[in-house]
């Protein structure tokens, strides 16, 4: 796959995950934090079953920057930590290891953007 | 007087028989509870009156916002790549780039305009994870930085680890499970 | 003269089953409304009495800036009728946050004797039927009616942090951001005085709608309860009403109603609108409408009082309407039980010329 094809696939996947997603709320008038919860189990799942790691091999950045690649991440994250360290170890380190850069950024960068900005009125 | 000058008083003449548009048949009003039964009888009602959401323009907004948003993930992973980091390696770095862009555009005031306008496809990539977090840690700055900013930060975040890591640990274990069943292992 | 209404009567009398009509009907002896800038922006913009620029109003929170609008506009009210603070024997307030402290913290600064008022979104009419009351039985000369909401402050209370990315669903309704305020008196400063002549106290309907993003279904069956009872108990009609106004059903609610009081055989002629339908233009982005106590109270406090007193309108029913539910009786799944006031306001002789 050159350069410009996985431009291609990451729009078309990513995008897809979307309109999934806004079909939900639209469809089944679920609040957007359901929607998102439910997409992260979705893609923890799907990556079980063996059908995510083929997406991101399409899609790339389409395939693991929406949420459900959050959950491929937690699942790959266990999987691998498990061959690597343990069972138990890997089982309950693995998830939060693959995904800690995520976590660790937001948290702080949400503390930072809290103390630098202050909510506008909207209009 | 006064008073007689307006349509009101002198309509007001006309008494008890002013009944306007109600109808001498006019069902009395009850003064109980309403029954399951008119209860759904309404929802009903209230369903079919309710205005359909545009589905369409909102899922093409939708794609266009998820797709340009991934757009950008996948120049942030090819250029990892191209740094020589391994593919699997990449994705930890490249969800830290996209979360940091996310709360910066929040900060800003700018993720929610993106939001308003692209819907789950600005909610469902890992900005609007980081928009989710950002976004209550400023609102709840008022409440103070320990139970305003640090507690309510997880409001949505919050769940959505919760339920990402339970199903994700439920998952390995069930595949565990049937690996072991079948003999695969 | 004889026939010339029943603002000359002298007994307070209880008609039907829940409606008052008043003796002495109080006047609004002064009335105000304060509102942000994006109501500034809608088709009344014009008509209310102050527009602010911006709804922080240079306050550390939107509580805080929602109690500087509820006193603004009662500080404008009280001027405008000619009285002092220490003339105002009660202040009835209210407003959709935790524990009224939008009224509580303004009642703080007033310094008046303070009844706390909550029915949602319908506080307002709640406020002028209790006043009316108190001063239709001789027990208060003047009395101070304020109701406020504040967008940014109900928005981070019942729904997401304002920079959340999420969209509005399309029965959503923008809260408004102001206060009305309304003193009560036996007299008005004008020659023609608007007074409240009724008062249809309504009962809490609930008709299992659970939506909290769909206030205005939840609301409409309440409306037209409250509206066919004060048909009937008045044994008036839809035309003996130069308009009917509800508060905050927005256009969905207002359709709704509509359809409800028609099932009933009570039809609604183009004098029946609603507040929330009409304060926002249709440019503005809102969805079905505004809501919030604010939503009735700026507008009567504004374009609908003043349109009474230039004599564009002589008898108006407002009923303003108000969900009763909580962040936590929604999350446990409950309905959302709702309630609307009626108030008739007709416009009469000022002490000076009809009374006795």
């Amino acid at each position: 796959m050159n350069i410009g094809q996985s431009y291609f696939w990451a729009f078309i996947v990513g995008g897809l995950w979307c309109v999934l997603a806004q079909l939900t709320v639209d469809l089944s008038g679920m609040t957007p934090a359901h929607v998102m919860v439910a997409f992260v189990s979705l893609g923890a799942i799907l990556s079980g079953l063996g059908l995510y790691q083929p997406l991101v091999a399409l899609g790339g950045a389409g395939a693991s920057v929406p949420l459900p690649g959050f959950g491929h991440a937690l699942v790959t994250g266990i999987t691998q930590q498990m061959e690597d360290k343990g069972t138990l170890f890997g089982l309950f380190s693995g998830g939060l290891s693959a995904t800690a850069i995520g976590i660790s950024a937001a948290v702080v960068f949400g503390y930072l953007m809290a103390i630098l900005f202050t909510p506008r009125g909207k209009r | 007087m006064g008073a007689s000058k307006g349509a009101g008083a002198a309509r007001n003449g006309s008494g008890k028989n002013a009944g306007g548009g109600r109808s001498k048949t006019s069902r009395p009003a009850s003064s109980r509870p309403a029954s399951p039964k008119e209860q759904k009888k309404y929802q009903k009602i209230a369903q079919q009156a309710r205005p359909r959401p545009p589905v369409l323009i909102n899922c093409i907004k939708a794609f266009l916002t998820g797709g340009v948003i991934c757009l950008v993930g996948q120049g942030v992973l090819n250029y990892f790549i191209r740094i020589g980091v391994k593919p699997p390696d990449s994705g930890g770095p490249l969800a830290g780039v996209m979360v940091t862009l996310g709360a910066l555009l929040t900060g800003i005031g700018v993720y929610d305009v993106i939001g308003k306008f692209g819907g789950m496809g600005s909610a469902l990539p890992i900005t609007g994870f980081a928009n989710s977090i950002v976004s209550p840690a400023m609102e709840f700055k008022r409440e103070g930085y320990v139970l305003g900013v640090g507690a309510r930060m997880f409001q949505v975040a919050g769940p959505v680890i919760v339920y990402g890591l339970v199903t994700s640990v439920v998952v390995v274990l069930i595949k565990m499970a049937v690996m072991a069943l079948t003999g695969k292992s | 003269m004889a026939q010339s209404s029943q603002v000359l009567l002298t007994e307070n009398r209880r008609l039907g089953k829940q409606t008052v009509q008043f003796g002495h009907p109080p006047a609004i002896a002064g009335f105000a409304s304060v509102v942000g800038p994006k109501e500034g922006q809608g088709p009344f913009g014009k008509l209310f009495d102050v527009v602010k620029e911006e709804s922080l109003l240079g306050e550390k929170s939107w509580e805080r800036a929602e109690t500087m609008f509820m006193l603004e506009a009662s500080r404008l009210a009280m001027r405008r009728a000619g009285t002092a603070r220490e003339d105002i024997d009660y202040m009835l307030a209210g407003d959709l946050l935790n524990q009224i402290i939008a009224s509580d913290f303004a009642a703080r600064e007033l310094s008046i004797p303070f009844l706390g008022l909550y029915g949602a979104c319908s506080t307002l009419a709640e406020g002028l039927g209790i006043a009316a009351s108190f001063l239709s039985y001789g027990i208060a000369r003047h009395i101070l009616v304020t109701v406020s909401s504040h967008f940014d402050s109900a928005e981070r209370q019942y729904r997401y942090p304002l920079e959340f990315g999420a969209q509005r669903p399309v029965t959503a309704q923008w809260t408004v951001t102001g206060s009305g305020a309304f003193v009560l008196g036996p007299t008005g400063n004008e020659e023609r005085t608007p007074r409240i002549t009724h008062w249809t106290c309504g009962r809490v309907v609930d008709m299992g709608i659970k939506n909290p993003n769909d206030m205005g279904s939840a609301m409409a069956p309440a409306a037209a309860d409250t509206i066919q009872r004060h048909f009937e108990d008045t044994g008036r009609g839809p035309d003996d009403y130069d308009l009917i106004i509800t508060g905050d059903l927005g256009k969905l609610g207002l359709k709704l109603a509509t359809e409800v009081l028609k099932r009933a055989n009570v039809t609604m002629g183009d004098s029946f609108t609603d507040c929330g339908a009409i304060i926002f233009g249709n440019d503005q982005d809102v969805h079905s409408g505004a809501s919030g106590p604010a939503c009735s109270a700026s507008m009567l406090g504004g374009p609908l009082l003043k349109r009474m007193m230039a004599g564009e309108m002589d008898r108006l029913l407002i009923v303003p309407t108000g969900a009763l539910f909580s962040p936590t009786s929604f999350q446990q799944g409950e309905s959302i039980p709702s309630v609307a006031h009626a108030v008739v306001i007709e416009m009469a002789p000022g002490e000076a010329e009809g009374r006795p």
